[in-house]
Formats: structure tokens, sequence, C-alpha cells
């Protein structure tokens, strides 16, 4: 598959914005969903719109069985071992929400420790905190590295006889980094500590393998990946997902419902309480096959390459710029930048008016942001749609607005 | 000269410009002109934390009219704060109080006013509105 024949894919793409052509570069947020995927969508509510795993009209019967393809599809996406370890979920946020609450219901005690990194997504700290004062229990951090890795050596001393899950980014959404994920599973499991990826960013760019990582939950998001919204991923392993208790009660996730006690369905029922999203989570299927087709393409592997190589020298070699998260072995095309005497905001929204959709601020990591003494970073993140033109015209519309500006 | 006048007046200076940039480039400078702001009163009572920009407002009423200074560590928000100060600084409470504020949006500007931002614009405005409805 060509770049062309991708970028087709995407009308969006062909946008003007204040009478510029789009440049999208806030794929790390959510990217654009294909026709493909578009397409499903609407095939979805106009043909196979029926409540699931119920009625057993026609309609119903085709939902299930789009829903539940979807099950298996995503099975294979990430190799687990079955089909039950798959819990759907409306996002990655949902499904470690899900982890926090049903992890710490059965393994979490009073004095007990989580630990989770600085670099992480608000989304992978809140949940631990709450549950932590939930159980009285005490969540440590894990420092990083002036260069933005992960301070992994440290992990040994933090580690401990009480130390329950330990909950980490495959890939931060701000530094860009591949973080060492397996070498980290392999030590806490070392220690007999389970190990939670959120993996928002990673399933982005990398290819998993839950069952080589071996971790033992991996959260991912569907609208990253492009399918519909509102779509998300838990990967849990059947060990543990077994011993939880359900996160909601509700519709689904019961066996037998009495006022003297109910039973809880089979995994992953039992995580599934109430309506599920079945005309968005099919939809995984065409944007996993999109995404299959992308990795499999030299072009696109090749464009990205130029486009994380030109990118990565432009600002690293411009000394109003500073780049955080600078390894170049382990960065993906996503850079968080500050330019020195610029806010940006101002950036970000003159860059908006040139086109180009960035996006400045926290990126919901308030505390890496206090860790690196900043308010806020301009981040662009490719995806296999965009272009090496569109990063050079990214590049020159950078110099423009720091002119402006200073 | 009244209110009404003075943001008509500011209504026709942002006529003048078509392009986005343009009208960029005339913030910018606006921002950069603004009185500077005492650097004492950059206090939390004075910040106005939003999402991205951060906003410090100080206002001080004299003779029977208020008074504001503010400042921005974003020069486009600055020189938007830079225009509020022109047309409110100097009105009485009752005169702010019955303004809907909605001359920005006039100006081309509301995206940047756009509560999904939440900037410290909004609050701003907001913060503006209450002082002046408390008197």
């Amino acid at each position: 598959m060509s770049i062309s024949e991708i970028r087709a894919k995407f009308p969006i793409l062909d946008t003007k914005v204040y009478g510029k052509s789009l440049v999208y570069l806030d794929n790390a947020a959510s990217a654009q969903r294909p026709v493909s995927v578009v397409r499903r969508w609407e095939q979805l509510v106009n043909s196979e719109n029926a409540n699931i795993h119920r009625a057993v009209h026609k309609l119903a019967a085709d939902a299930t069985e789009a829903y539940e393809q979807a099950r298996d599809c995503v099975r294979d996406f990430i190799n687990a071992a079955s089909r039950e370890e798959i819990v759907f979920t409306s996002g990655a946020t949902a499904s470690i929400n899900l982890v926090a609450f049903s992890f710490g219901e059965a393994f979490i005690k009073p004095g007990d420790e989580v630990i989770v990194s600085v670099a992480e997504h608000h989304s992978n700290i809140v949940p631990w905190q709450m549950l932590c004062q939930r159980k009285n229990a005490v969540l440590k951090v894990l420092d990083i590295r002036e260069n933005g890795e992960l301070a992994i050596d440290e992990l040994e001393k933090l580690i401990s006889q009480r130390t329950k899950i330990v909950a980490i980014s495959h890939i931060s959404n701000v530094l860009g980094l591949v973080n060492p994920v397996q070498e980290i599973v392999r030590f806490c499991h070392s220690k007999n500590v389970p190990v939670l990826v959120d993996g928002a960013q990673g399933i982005v760019h990398e290819t998993v393998d839950v069952q080589a990582l071996d971790c033992d939950f991996y959260a991912f998001s569907g609208h990253k990946i492009y399918a519909a919204t509102g779509t998300g991923v838990l990967y849990g392993k059947k060990r543990w997902l077994d011993q939880m208790p359900p996160y909601m009660g509700g519709g689904e996730m019961i066996h037998s419902v009495s006022f003297a006690g109910t039973t809880y369905a089979p995994l992953p029922g039992k995580f599934e309480a109430g309506t599920q999203n079945f005309n968005a989570v099919p939809t995984l299927i065409p944007a996993i096959e999109f995404v299959k087709a992308c990795r499999s393409s030299q072009e696109v592997e090749e464009e990205q390459a130029k486009i994380l190589d030109y990118v990565y020298t432009k600002l690293t070699n411009d000394n109003r710029v500073t780049l955080y998260g600078v390894p170049r072995g382990n960065k993906v095309p996503l850079f968080s930048f500050a330019v020195k005497g610029v806010h940006h905001e101002d950036l970000a929204l003159i860059l908006d008016k040139m086109g180009i959709a960035t996006r400045s601020g926290q990126m919901c990591a308030e505390p890496l942001m206090d860790r690196l003494g900043v308010t806020g970073l301009l981040r662009i993140s490719f995806a296999p749609y965009n272009t090496l033109d569109e990063a050079r015209y990214f590049i020159e519309c950078l110099h423009k607005a720091i002119g402006m500006l200073l | 000269m009244t209110l009404e006048d003075k943001k008509q007046e500011i209504i026709e200076d942002f006529a003048i410009y078509d392009e986005w940039l343009d009208k960029y480039e005339y913030l910018i400078e606006l921002g950069k002109s603004l009185e500077p702001f005492p650097e004492e009163k950059k206090t939390d009572d004075h910040l106005i934390k939003g999402c991205q920009s951060r906003v410090w407002l100080d206002a001080e009423k004299k003779d029977g009219r208020l008074w504001f200074k503010a400042d921005s560590d974003a020069i486009i928000t600055k020189g938007i704060i830079s225009l509020l100060i022109s047309v409110y600084s100097g009105r009485t409470p009752e005169e702010i109080a019955a303004d809907d504020f909605g001359f920005v949006a006039e100006i081309g500007l509301k995206e940047n006013l756009s509560p999904t931002r939440a900037n410290g614009l909004v609050s701003m405005i907001d913060t503006i509105k209450k002082i002046a409805e408390n008197g």
C-alpha cells in the first residue's frame, strides 16, 4: 500500500482549515478514521443494529456475531492465549480503571504498594491514586533520567515485599520513547509482581505480542488505531481475571440473579456489564486490517523513518528548541518540545492558522510537566498518512511562528 | 469615549486584517506593549489558572470606577487581555456588569474564548464580570 493510497482512504485529510490544507499532527490524541471503518460503522447501524447476546432474532444474531468476531480479531492482533482474555471497554482509561478497581478489590490491602512512573498519562495515575486512597495503600513513583528514559535501575530499590502491581506505559504520550516493558515485566515477575502495560500509544507504534511480552494486563483504545471512538480493550491473563470481582454490575455480566445471591457470567462477560458499544466495536476489524497493511508497507516504513529522522534532526539542531524524550534508538515519531521564550499555546494557535493541528499544554501528564519543570509543551505526532512534505512544512511554519513570537 | 464607541473602534481596527496571521501579529504587538504587571502581584490570589496559559488579574476601584491590570505567560492571550483592558478599565461596575463581552467574538477571536480551550482568558472575563457585579 502506497502513502497516496493510504491518504485516499481518509477523506478528512482533504479538509481545508482557514483556507489552508489540513496537516494533522495530533494523532497521539486521536487518529483519523479510514473509509473502511466508517462504512462498517454505517453498515452496523443501518443493517445489523440490535442488542447483542440476548434475543434470538436474526439481527441480534448478526450483531452478536460481528461483536464476537472483533474479539477474535483483537485476540489474534495481540496474540492473546484465549478470547476470554479480551475484555471490551470504552477505552484505555476504562480498561485501567477496571483493573485498578477489580484487582484492587481482590489483592490490595492497607500498606500495600502500587508503582507507576512519573511519565504516565493521568489515566495511568489517577485510577491507582483512587485505589490507594480507598485501600490505604501507597503509590510509589518510578523516576525518569534526564534524557527522558525510565530510570529502570531504580525499580529494584522501589519494589518491595508489599508491591502488588506495577503500572507502566509502553510508550509515553509525551516523550515518545518505547519503554523496555519486556525487561520491566521480567524483573517484576522475578519479584512475583504483576505488570499492567498502558498501551494507548504502544499499540499504535509497536507490534504487540502479549504472550511474548508476558505482561499481566495490556490496555488500549480503539480510536488511536483508527477504529470508532468509544472502543477499548483490556487484555488480562485469565488467571488474574478469574480471581478479580466484577467492576460493574448489571445486565450481561451475570449468570443467575436472585435476591439470595447472584452468580457471575464466565469471562469475558463478567467484565462487560450493560449494553455494549456493539455498533462500534466491530470497526476494530477493518481498523486492525488497516494497521496491518500499513505495517507491511515498505513505503510507509521508509517514510516514517524519514520523518522521524528529519524532525528529530531539525529539532535537536535548533538551539531555541528543547526536545523532551531524547534517546534516538527508542524514539517513535512523536515529539514534545519547548521553545525558549515562547509559550506553547501561542505556537499552537499560530500553527493552527497555518493549517497544522498540534497539541499544546500538559498532555494529561501534569506530574511529568512538573518533573520536567515546564508549564506545558508543544507536541506533534505522526501517523502513516503523514508525509515527509508535511514534516517539512511543519518545520518551516514552526520557524515562521517562532519569528513572529520572538 | 463610551464603552460602545471603544468596542466599535476595536472592531474596526480588526476589520482591516483579512489574514489570520496579520490579526495575530497585531495581537502580539498589543501583548508586547501591555503595561507591565507588578511582579509582586503575581501571586496565587491574582492567578487565573487555565489549562494552557496563565493569566494574572488585579482590579482596583477608584472614584467609583474599576481599573484593571493583567498579564499572561502567553503573548496572544496577553494581546487579547490588552484589548479587554483598553475597553473595560476605567468604567463603572454597572457599565461592565451590563456588558455581554460579545465584541471579542465579533473580532473573530471567539475560538480563543471557547470554554473547551479552558484557557485563562475565559476565566478572566468571568472574573472581570464577577468583580463588576460585586461592585
